[in-house]
């Protein structure tokens, strides 16, 4: 069961190409985290799948209806950016609001209970912590017990705290069968609650699969040791020295340790570890060429479909993770 | 229906927790009834009640002006505006009950005109034309609430304040609300009746005594009515395109 989908959405905001033939399907009891740098057009593809805007180019669907309509919203929770509650209003009175215009509410107290504001029922939300607005913005999402959830960075900017609490409540209502799509710069945050990420740069999808095959496929892993002197290597995407520790982030770990062995450099203390999702997704979107020359000349293409493609059998990782440009081409 | 209800309440709870807002469009009014009306015209009871009639125009007036064109370009600004434009209700739910707040609101800042008016002086109204004249308040609204959503549909907050300020004055001077029917200065007698104001202040005059309101400071009132209607349509689309398409 699709839940929302975009097919070959573009957004322009007059010269600028927001999203680029976005291509997007969220089942039902999907937890799909949307990661991107900002400007990537994260925000403008969760406003066209709440209907706030329109695409230029392409559908969008929202249960299968058109998202600008009220009907296909019934089933949708959003989370207002936290800095737009009205600060006049009190907590329960927000919760009120919101669920006013939903059959059947979650009730006022059970939904502040889940998210840990029982106790700010009676407060004006302009006099809440920056943690609790930001709790209270979710909540709110979650008020007209939704079938889908999109949360715009619903954690960023928050204590370890605060985060374990709302991480808790977003995870319980997806272990209840709801599904979610959600935003983040904070890849721990993909990491630890999506189970799919979909990873957007320049208006465009590069990757779209599971967190481990996004990390696989990009291929790139950290290499790090303790060296006084350290020639030029071939293969390094990145190099960085951090506590007298020489990073070294590369695409084949095997031929780079073989190459520091050969150059002869007297290393010690050797560690070779996967990279996390940042890293990954920092090589993906560094790849992508930085003005648009390569996109037209490749309608067709969609994102990087991962699982097709065994991680290691892959001798130019960079090659895929730059958007799928065919490796033959 | 019943989301129009819930939008009004909470633009009237909204409202109501900064009293100074509706504080506000009542002062005014009331100070000129204060200063102006209970010295000069006090006594006379026929004078007297068309002061305070002018009196209640001109805080509809101001009332509306300013509620909607602060207001309305003030939630502009807000990311609460396009979250409940993700809640399953159009954007109507939402216009509608700005639209009876700002009725409420209006009718609230009329309290210490008329109760400095009933008291203090000594305007007369029979129970009959009281009734009426609620109706006409409404009635009234209509050209200064499009005129106060087409401010704040097509400005910046800092701007609307500014323009809601310099429309204001203007218009109640211009349209002899200051004055009493037909004793204005020669130049105001030329320009009132192409005032909105003019219009909606013969037809208070006329809801409270026998002031025959002329044909055309209401044909002009009409006027201003249509044109304010598709100037604030104009900027409620044009905000609503650059926010929302």
């Amino acid at each position: 069961m699709i839940l929302a989908r975009a097919d070959q959405v573009s957004r322009r905001y007059g010269d600028v190409l927001a999203l680029d033939r976005v291509d997007l399907t969220v089942r039902a009891g999907e937890m799909v985290g949307l990661l991107g740098p900002n400007g990537a057009g994260k925000s403008t593809l969760m406003n066209l799948i709440v209907g706030l805007r329109r695409p230029t180019s392409g559908r969008v669907e929202l249960f299968g209806g058109d998202p600008r309509d009220p009907a296909p919203r019934r089933q949708l929770g959003m989370t207002p950016q936290e800095t737009g509650l009205p600060g006049t209003l009190r907590v329960g009175e927000v919760v009120d609001f919101a669920a006013a215009h939903y059959a059947d509410p979650v009730p006022r107290d059970e939904l502040l209970d889940r998210f840990g504001l029982t106790d700010q029922v009676r407060r004006q939300t302009g006099g809440l912590s920056g943690g609790q607005r930001r709790r209270l913005a979710v909540a709110l999402a979650f008020v007209g017990r939704p079938r889908l959830v999109l949360l715009d960075e619903p954690t960023s900017g928050l204590d370890v705290e605060a985060r374990r609490t709302l991480w808790d409540a977003i995870r319980a209502f997806h272990a209840e069968g709801g599904t979610v799509l959600l935003s983040s710069h904070y890849l721990e945050e993909v990491e630890a609650l999506a189970s799919r990420v979909v990873v957007i740069g320049h208006g465009r999808v590069l990757a779209d699969d599971s967190v481990d095959a996004v990390r696989s496929v990009v291929g790139v892993r950290r290499v790090s040791f303790v060296a006084d002197d350290l020639p030029a290597l071939p293969g390094v995407v990145r190099s960085e020295l951090i506590d007298g520790r020489n990073h070294l982030l590369t695409t084949d770990a095997d031929q780079l340790v073989r190459d520091l062995v050969t150059a002869g450099v007297g290393f010690t203390d050797l560690e070779v570890r996967p990279t996390s999702l940042e890293e990954a997704f920092l090589a993906i979107t560094a790849e992508e060429p930085p003005s648009g020359d390569t996109r037209g000349a490749r309608p067709g293409d969609g994102p990087v479909t991962v699982g097709s493609r065994p991680a290691g059998d892959d001798d130019e990782p960079t090659t895929a993770a730059s958007g799928g440009r065919p490796a033959t081409a | 229906m019943q989301l129009t209800l819930v939008h009004t309440r909470y633009q009237l709870l909204e409202t109501v927790r900064i009293p100074i807002a509706v504080v506000g469009s009542a002062f005014f009014p009331a100070a000129a009834m204060l200063f102006f009306v209970v010295p000069f015209a006090g006594k006379d009871a026929v004078g007297a009640t068309y002061a305070t009639a002018s009196m209640v125009t001109f805080a509809v007036m101001s009332a509306n002006i300013f509620q909607y064109g602060i207001g309305v370009a003030e939630d502009r600004a807000q990311p609460w505006d396009p979250y409940t434009r993700t809640l399953p209700a159009g954007p109507g739910p939402r216009l509608a009950g700005r639209v009876l707040a700002g009725l409420v609101l209006t009718y609230l800042s009329l309290i210490p005109v008329v109760v400095i008016g009933a008291t203090l002086t000594a305007a007369q109204i029979t129970p009959m034309a009281f009734l009426l004249a609620i109706g006409t308040v409404a009635v009234v609204s209509v050209p200064f609430t499009l005129m106060g959503l087409a401010i704040g549909y097509s400005l910046p907050s800092k701007a609307a304040i500014v323009v809601a300020q310099i429309i204001f004055f203007p218009l109640a001077f211009g349209g002899g609300l200051l004055s009493a029917p037909d004793e204005a200065p020669g130049f105001i007698e030329v320009v009132a009746p192409y005032l909105p104001t003019r219009g909606a202040v013969e037809l208070m005059w006329a809801t409270v005594g026998d002031y025959p309101a002329r044909p055309l400071p209401l044909i002009m009132l009409g006027v201003w009515v249509v044109a304010l209607a598709m100037l604030a349509v104009w900027a409620y689309r044009r905000d609503e395109g650059r926010r929302f398409s």
